[in-house]
């Protein structure tokens, strides 16, 4: 059934393998790039020039390295009075340099941390508020696991690339470059000594991480596989113990878990080694530099000085470093494009659409006439503006529901519905019946348009519904859902949320018409007990009564009940029963029926079956009838 | 915590050793190598001795080659422990849910599980791994070259020593700081995607009601709020990277100049100076890693004590001494029986419990939602204990049987029932590892399970997803069933199990059991009167009491509540719900 609500599983998806195909990974970044310079032009260029600045006084330093010795200490060597002003001349100029550095490092850290935390909050809020305006069809057709993860697995992902990989990548790039200018500066035969070293050590990570990859889908799948059956036979934990089950489920817990074991002990030591593997390349381009660089100084060729071959090791080790870091950011940086990837694709979904313009206005009489009226008057009236003259009409809110030939599915080449003709007039009750699939929820998501029809009409008080403005439409019909959702709040707030501007003495009358008053008033804290986890600490009934006072509180003149009691016994059903009798008071309302007594009581019950109406009538006429509801009725059926 | 912890590390002791060895290994190659450098300067380079250099190059060759060793080890074997660590904690946790009791379920929570079997222990596994490569390999690394810079030239390794206690300092401050606003800022970053999940799952709501603006202004303001928090404690973590950097430019300023006035006036070589600066950033930068190591502990010291509790938490019920393992018959006594969850004796959610029921009767139990009557039944398979009182099943207390004996003859349908991935046939042989296919199809006869299952795509061998989520809600009632029936129980309770079920099906499910297992003992828990009215005797039960245990009639003549719901059910009352659907 589409319109059931997917449970949501887990919450956190493993990442799937060590790198995800990407579609467009330039477009994405560029994406990403002029999402960070919308918010943070200045903060941006900031940070660019002080990582610019930070990597140069660092060049600066190495640079000193080598006049250190070859213009500070050799020459004072064998000076009976050595003058050491030079050296603290030049001391006192690198340390400024350090101290620009460090600045700049600080700078650039701190303004990152604004940068980045900042561009996570607008990336989720932003998330946040165009999810809320997606259509129903989006939640139905993704899994929550996959929705949360984008705010959990690929924000976080996105946080690592923002403050940590972007940074990085600049830092090393540029370091890279003037090292490797300064490098060849220093000596060409060295700087290609270690160029070569660079291939070979390029060469490794490749070939260590395509072989870990490999153990990485594995253990990617091993996990997923073990997770499952963590989950299956945790959920059914109470049936492994009543069949005594438990030998045969760890049975198969531990052949799952060794799997993991092997593939995730062979994934690590790949990933393992290299780091080792490329720390020593590292030292052997150190020896071998040192080694030729020592023959050329000695030979005195290439005007290369022992000096130089100081400053040179440290340009070849600060050659390196970048080097091991881009590489060990390279799967970070993949997988967060993966992710922002998927947090774009959800921005770029097409939001819900609206073209409504009649809206709900509060309204009175005057002189026999509707007009509208700045207070809350009771009466309620459609505002509708036409379009060609601009002239205003007001249409009194009275609950008179039509369907007009309607066809419907979820998706367009499979109808649901078909031909649904039906008229409600104001304050009737209108029941469904008919069994699972056969479109009884579905016509009650088309009334306050959670899809839009594919053919036909549906009229509201003689309007058109794709006219009405949806929030409009929503306010006036009021919902009580057979999955009832209750948010983390107070249960005072849980009922308010019907109406935001309910007094508390509004809310507790609305618990009262429900029935909810009694139960309430026995939790620990009355109104204020705090609900958590969609209500877990209440019964089913009482989560139900809740989100009955809710609709109660909205007061609206059209209700749409999903009566969904079959987990309540039948005296807390009659508390229920009460309770939605006296909601449905005076008002024009469609229920999705299981209840017989609710069904007798409807002035038209509609009978359906796989998507059309097949009976229609009061019961006595459908008893008559001998039909399905006949059959349904006396339970001969099946 | 540790002890137990520590006691899963098992077969893998010699890896968790060897890890630490092989990186000290490593770490004193990479020690020695600044220090064979100056080697080549002065002995080499200075006194023009090329085959000193090559002969001291080539050394360092196999230092490197040998420190290649000590890291390819201490990754393999680092692996092997941290992955082998984690898959005995899994083990001891899951091997421990076993036994656990229903009240030891419910205390932890399904999700709570699964949350400690997966997220903790992929974290504590990175701890450990962590743990055996950095922990030694740090410090050992920090000493070896602040040893060697004093063997080089003490008066210039005092500035390290000095400047590695003030950072030292000044990183711990700092990881302290940012440690406790950190658990407060991810405390804010769950309740602000459990928001979300909210959202989600509940869309339907706040598009009905139009609370979107509502929703977006709420979730605005909390992400607003969790920025602050962020900012606020990543503002401290940003200082570490200045700080560092800070303190390696004074030192290696500080080392140039007082090293540099030493070669000229005190004779210090030029390479031993050099050899100095490189064990600056060594010194320095292992510093900043065990700081982070620390954070990492820290931080994952709370999935330790997670993952510890379940592998502590004892079974609060537990086999008997000598038990026995034979169930004479399925009669069930109730003798003064209270009951409650946590054990409160005050307000007790069975109180006073007395029945007396023969072998093969079948018993009907109707009451409200919170009546206990799931309570008062799960007691008979001791599922919990009874607080007060005892419950004798075959003449003996429960607590007397084994317990797998015990289960074995009372087969319970629960009222949340679970089927598992797998055939039709795997699932129904639960109930019965050896039942002959021929039996599993007697077995779902009787529960009028068969018709639908001959009708799937490939009979009992169609597969089933998890949680047997291709089935119907009547579907999996009446498999779930035919899985009990399948242990040929003395006693057979279904709670509530027939509530999706058609009421014409569910009347010949039972007309089944009279006839084919008439000396079992039926306990059925419904809502529907008519799932009842035809037992031998029904319980009527209100808050954890029990106001009538009649025939039907007599309840019926003597009952006011039991007449009430009669009536209210069969009067205009009564369940419409979904017969169409399972025919």
């Amino acid at each position: 059934m589409a319109e059931k609500v997917r449970e949501f599983k887990g919450g956190r998806r493993a990442p799937q393998g060590p790198r995800p195909k990407l579609a467009h990974p330039g477009k994405t970044l560029l994406r990403i790039m002029c999402y960070l310079m919308r918010y943070y032009p200045v903060h941006i260029v900031v940070v660019v020039i002080a990582i610019f600045a930070g990597v140069l006084c660092n060049v600066q330093g190495t640079w000193f390295m080598k006049d250190l010795i070859d213009v500070y200490v050799r020459p004072l060597l064998f000076d009976k009075n050595p003058d050491f002003g030079g050296l603290a001349q030049a001391i006192r100029r690198v340390g400024g340099f350090y101290l620009l550095g460090v600045l700049a490092a600080f700078a650039q850290n701190r303004i990152m941390v604004y940068v980045t935390q900042g561009t996570l909050m607008h990336m989720r809020n932003e998330m946040f508020v165009h999810m809320e305006t997606l259509p129903i069809k989006y939640f139905d057709e993704h899994p929550h696991g996959d929705v949360m993860s984008m705010y959990t697995n690929d924000i976080d992902t996105m946080r690592q690339m923002i403050s940590q990989s972007m940074p990085q990548f600049l830092n090393s790039a540029i370091t890279i470059v003037s090292v490797l200018v300064s490098m060849i500066l220093l000596s060409v035969p060295l700087t290609l000594v270690t160029l070569v070293m660079v291939a070979v050590l390029l060469f490794s990570t490749k070939k260590a991480t395509g072989l870990s990859g490999r153990y990485f889908v594995q253990q990617q799948r091993d996990l997923g596989t073990l997770n499952g059956c963590i989950e299956e036979l945790m959920e059914g934990q109470k049936v492994v113990k009543v069949f005594c089950h438990e030998d045969q489920a760890l049975a198969q817990f531990r052949k799952l878990n060794h799997q993991l074991y092997e593939s995730a002990y062979n994934a690590n030591r790949f990933v393992n080694i290299l780091g080792p593997i490329n720390a020593q390349l590292g030292n052997v381009s150190y020896v071998l530099c040192a080694m030729v660089g020592g023959v050329l100084a000695l030979s005195g060729s290439f005007d290369f000085t022992l000096g130089s071959l100081a400053s040179f090791l440290t340009f070849n080790k600060s050659f390196y470093m970048p080097i091991n870091q881009v590489s060990q950011q390279l799967n970070a940086v993949v997988m967060a494009l993966a992710g922002a990837d998927r947090i774009f694709t959800l921005l770029d979904e097409k939001p819900e659409t609206d073209a409504g313009y009649v809206t709900l206005v509060n309204a009175k009489r005057e002189n026999g006439k509707l007009v509208e009226s700045d207070t809350r008057s009771g009466l309620w009236a459609w505002k509708h503006v036409h379009q060609a003259d601009g002239s205003v009409d007001y249409v009194e809110l009275t609950g008179d529901v039509v369907f007009d030939d309607v066809d419907f599915g979820y998706v367009p080449q499979k109808l649901v519905l078909r031909n649904v003709n039906l008229y409600a007039t104001p304050g009737q009750k209108i029941a469904f019946v008919g069994s699972t699939g056969a479109g009884k929820t579905t016509i009650t998501n088309l009334i306050n348009r959670f899809y839009d029809i594919q053919d036909g009409k549906i009229r509201y008080d003689g309007i058109n519904i794709n006219k009405i403005k949806k929030a409009d439409l929503r306010h006036s019909l009021g919902m009580v859902l057979q999955d009832t959702h209750l948010f983390t709040g107070t249960v005072m707030e849980n009922i308010r949320y019907g109406k935001l501007d309910a007094t508390d003495d509004e809310v507790i009358a609305a618990a009262k018409l429900a029935n909810a008053d009694g139960f309430i008033r026995h939790l620990s804290h009355g109104y204020d007990t705090m609900l958590t986890g969609d209500g877990a600490a209440l019964s089913q009934g009482q989560r139900q009564l809740l989100s009955i006072a809710r609709a109660a509180v909205a007061d609206p003149p059209v209700l749409i009940l999903d009566e969904a009691t079959s987990s309540i016994d039948t005296r807390t059903e009659r508390i229920v029963q009460e309770g939605m009798d006296r909601l449905m008071k005076g008002r024009t309302t469609f229920v999705i029926a299981h209840r017989l007594s609710t069904v007798r009581n409807s002035d038209c019950i509609i009978v359906l079956e796989q998507g059309r109406i097949i009976e229609r009538g009061n019961h006595a006429q459908l008893i008559e009838e001998k039909g399905k509801y006949y059959q349904l009725y006396t339970g001969s059926a099946g | 915590m540790l002890k137990t912890l520590g006691a899963q590390v098992k077969e893998f002791k010699a890896a968790s050793i060897a890890t630490p060895l092989c990186m000290i290994l490593e770490v004193l190659m990479e020690t020695v190598i600044p220090f064979f450098m100056a080697s080549i300067i002065d002995d080499g380079v200075d006194k023009g001795d090329l085959h000193h250099i090559y002969m001291v190059g080539f050394a360092m060759l196999v230092i490197a080659l040998i420190g290649l060793l000590g890291g390819l080890g201490g990754g393999h074997y680092g692996a092997k422990a941290s992955t082998g660590f984690a898959k005995n904690l899994r083990e001891a946790m899951f091997a421990n849910i076993q036994t656990f009791s229903f009240a030891n379920i419910d205390k932890f929570s399904t999700a709570g599980l699964v949350t400690r079997l997966t997220t903790d222990v992929t974290n504590l596994q990175n701890a450990y791994q962590m743990i055996l490569r950095m922990c030694i390999r740090a410090p050992i690394s920090m000493i070896c070259a602040l040893a060697m810079s004093y063997v080089i030239c003490p008066r210039l390794a005092n500035v390290y020593l000095v400047a590695v206690i003030i950072l030292a300092t000044l990183l711990m401050l700092l990881m302290m700081r940012t440690h406790h606003y950190f658990t407060q800022v991810f405390e804010k970053y769950d309740d602000l995607n459990a928001s979300v999940q909210e959202n989600v799952a509940g869309i339907r709501v706040v598009k009905a009601f139009v609370r979107e603006d509502y929703e977006k202004e709420q979730f605005t303001a909390a992400s607003r709020n969790l920025y602050k928090m962020f900012v606020k404690a990543e503002k401290l973590i940003s200082l570490n990277a200045p700080l560092m950097q800070f303190t390696v430019y004074s030192c290696i300023l500080l080392i140039s100049w007082l090293g540099a006035r030493m070669v000229v006036l005190e004779g210090l070589s030029t390479g031993d100076l050099m050899s100095m600066l490189a064990y600056c950033m060594n010194i320095l930068m292992h510093l900043m890693m065990l700081s982070m190591v620390f954070v990492m502990i820290v931080m994952s010291a709370a999935s330790g004590r997670r993952v510890a509790e379940v592998i502590n938490e004892e079974s609060t019920l537990a086999n008997p001494e000598n038990p026995d393992y034979e169930v004479c018959d399925g009669s069930v006594c109730f003798d003064q029986v209270s009951f409650d969850y946590h054990g409160n004796r005050e307000h007790p959610i069975l109180k006073n419990i007395n029945l007396d029921i023969r072998a093969g009767e079948t018993i009907g139990i109707i009451g409200g939602t919170g009546s206990s009557k799931s309570s008062l039944v799960n007691l008979i398979s001791r599922l919990y204990d009874v607080t007060d009182g005892a419950v004798y099943v075959g003449g003996k207390d429960v607590r007397s049987y084994d317990l797998d004996t015990l289960r074995n003859q009372v087969a319970v349908v629960l009222q949340k029932n679970v089927l598992f991935s797998g055939t039709v046939l795997e699932n129904l042989r639960w109930g019965d590892e050896e039942a002959t296919e021929e039996q599993c199809r007697q077995a779902c006869r009787l529960a009028c399970a068969d018709e639908f299952i001959e009708r799937l795509s490939e009979g009992y061998d169609t597969y089933l997803e998890q949680g047997g989520s291709n089935l119907s809600g009547g579907q999996k009632q009446r498999l779930c069933i035919a899985r009990a029936l399948l242990k040929k129980p003395k006693i057979l309770i279904l709670d509530d199990s027939t509530s999706a079920v058609d009421t014409a099906t569910d009347a010949k499910i039972r007309r089944a059991f009279a006839e084919h297992i008439p000396d079992t003992t039926k306990f059925i828990i419904a809502q529907r009167i008519s799932s009842v009215q035809g037992a031998d005797r029904i319980i009527v039960m209100e808050d954890g009491e029990i106001l009538g245990f009649d025939t039907h009639e007599k309840l019926l003549a003597d009952s006011e509540i039991y007449r009430d719901i009669y009536e209210s059910q069969t009067k205009g009352g009564g369940d419409f719900d979904e017969k169409a659907g399972e025919s």
